[in-house]
């Protein structure tokens, strides 16, 4: 047998070993429907428009927001409507091993699906022959990535002023020991089988980005997303009392004086 | 003219008609032809309508990756030539080629259709690398279909080398062997158009889309499941729309596995 191992979760102490659950309670130290701990702030940078940071247990990420400003190169730019271009990136120290720095096939793809999932909240209509600028940093990961980027993100195109219809939220939920959970972390992330992060709309009911990676039967994977729907409200909700903590006056008697 | 078609389209599918007279789940007409290219160890060519692709399996002994020193390595990659179509430019792969890579890759590896351990040949040393290429030849919408396709059958049909004494491939001649694949992966395309689900998107479909979502279903212990999943486009889903687009997933991908069968 294997010499069993203790990992710690805020004040929690579980044993570790093989089972990745156990009695419902995972190797964390979480239950089945339990996101990791949430920290979210607005403003954290200087020189951006906007700014965001936000955390999902291990999973950091920085987010700033440059625009609606000139488009350049000026051939980018559309008469009818904003353009949003979002660079999602990872710092070569994120990761157990380092990575290389610079774009990669992975990085593309998540630029793009980040883009997507947060179109349909802005209000690009409203500045023609402009670019809004939304660069995500990860700056340690531990699954989720693009998720936490998508958090960050909206709270710093927010921050910045853009004209939103809406946030959006964005966590995981996936298949680990054969049993549906939400926010896959850690070595459920290596080890388990099946992992779906959406992206949500939550005044629309809408699902803006949708990925599987992993094995699953159809009504196993609607309950997948249900769950991960349900992530996503309290994701919501910590980022709009972040945004709150930054903007909303203490009092009411500092709106009449 | 483009923006007519949208406007058109768009307006036909709000009473689930299309430009092109079909049905909202019907496919185009699709052609099969494995084995295309001889120098590939594996190769076939899929046409969907006006779409056209060629993918070819490439394979040879590599090392192994650090963390999976026992299992065998795949690589799919894509490449939209400017042949295929006037949007289309030369350069490194753009954001659409590499989603159609990615995509195709995630269908075939989630599945666990591939047996990576069979395609270990000395642990920690030697190992089989799957290559497959997508070429695209004629682009008129749907690509991800058509290259998954594509390369489930090459795949299924590639043979892998013999080796010499020094673990080497043998150069120049075919093997027997074929791959360890089972469960024939394929990836299947819903597009929203007006709020209504529309099955094999042509490209003037494409460009008047609100969203649009693959599904990438695969046979295991006699079952369909569903093994990957990529949303495109701007716009959102709802979930009632999530679940339409399972149970068509599921229709089409067993009537394109049915088609596939005849080839492997």
């Amino acid at each position: 047998m294997k010499k069993r191992k203790k990992t710690y979760l805020k004040n929690r102490v579980i044993f570790v070993d093989e089972q990745l659950i156990k009695n419902g309670i995972r190797i964390d130290g979480r239950k089945l429907d339990e996101l990791r701990p949430i920290e979210a702030k607005v403003g954290v940078l200087k020189n951006a428009d906007g700014s965001a940071f936000f955390r999902l247990g291990n999973t950091m990420a920085v987010a700033g927001v440059f625009g609606p400003r000139k488009v350049y190169p000026k051939h980018e730019e559309q008469a009818e409507k904003a353009i949003l271009r979002t660079q999602y990136k990872m710092a070569p120290f994120a990761t157990e091993t380092r990575g290389r720095p610079g774009p990669n096939r992975r990085s593309t793809e998540i630029s793009m699906v980040t883009r997507n999932s947060l179109l349909p909240v802005i209000f690009v209509e409203e500045y023609p022959k402009t670019a809004i600028d939304v660069h995500i940093e990860v700056l340690q990961a531990d699954a989720s990535t693009r998720c936490v980027g998508i958090n960050a993100a909206a709270l710093a195109l927010a921050d910045a002023g853009v004209p939103m219809r809406d946030l959006v939220s964005s966590c995981s939920a996936g298949k680990v020991n054969d049993t549906v959970v939400l926010d896959v972390a850690g070595k459920e992330d290596t080890e388990g089988e099946l992992d779906l992060p959406i992206a949500y709309y939550p005044k629309r009911n809408q699902i803006t980005l949708l990925q599987m990676d992993g094995i699953a039967d159809s009504s196993e994977v609607k309950k997948i997303i249900q769950l991960a729907v349900k992530g996503c409200k309290q994701i919501y909700e910590k980022q709009k009392e972040a945004l709150r903590s930054k903007y909303a006056l203490e009092k009411m008697d500092d709106v009449i004086s | 003219m483009i923006e007519l078609d949208t406007h058109l389209i768009r307006h036909m599918a709000l009473d689930e008609k299309r430009i092109d007279g079909r049905s909202p789940d019907e496919y185009r007409e699709i052609t099969i032809e494995p084995d295309f290219v001889t120098s590939a160890e594996g190769s076939c060519r899929v046409k969907i309508g006006n779409t056209e692709v060629l993918v070819g399996v490439k394979i040879d002994v590599a090392e192994p990756f650090a963390d999976t020193p026992n299992e065998g390595v795949l690589m799919v990659s894509s490449e939209f030539v400017p042949l295929a179509s006037s949007d289309f430019e030369s350069g490194p792969p753009g954001e659409e080629s590499i989603e159609v890579s990615r995509v195709v890759d995630r269908t075939i590896r989630e599945s666990k259709a591939i047996d990576f351990e069979k395609l270990c040949i000395v642990p920690g040393e030697k190992v089989w690398m799957v290559c497959v290429d997508i070429d695209v030849l004629d682009y008129d919408g749907n690509l991800i279909d058509a290259s998954s396709l594509a390369a489930t059958i090459a795949l299924m049909n590639a043979r892998l080398p013999d080796l010499n004494d020094e673990k080497k491939s043998i150069y120049g001649k075919k093997g027997k062997n074929k791959l360890p694949m089972s469960g024939m992966p394929l990836a299947t395309t819903f597009a929203k158009i007006s709020g209504k689900i529309f099955s094999d998107p042509i490209k003037i479909e494409e460009r008047s889309l609100d969203a649009v979502l693959t599904v990438g279903t695969a046979v295991k212990d006699g079952k369909t499941m569903l093994c990957a999943m990529q949303k495109g486009g701007t716009g959102g889903f709802s979930l009632e729309e999530i679940e339409q687009i399972f149970d068509m997933a599921i229709k089409k991908g067993d009537v394109l596995r049915k088609k596939a069968e005849k080839f492997v």
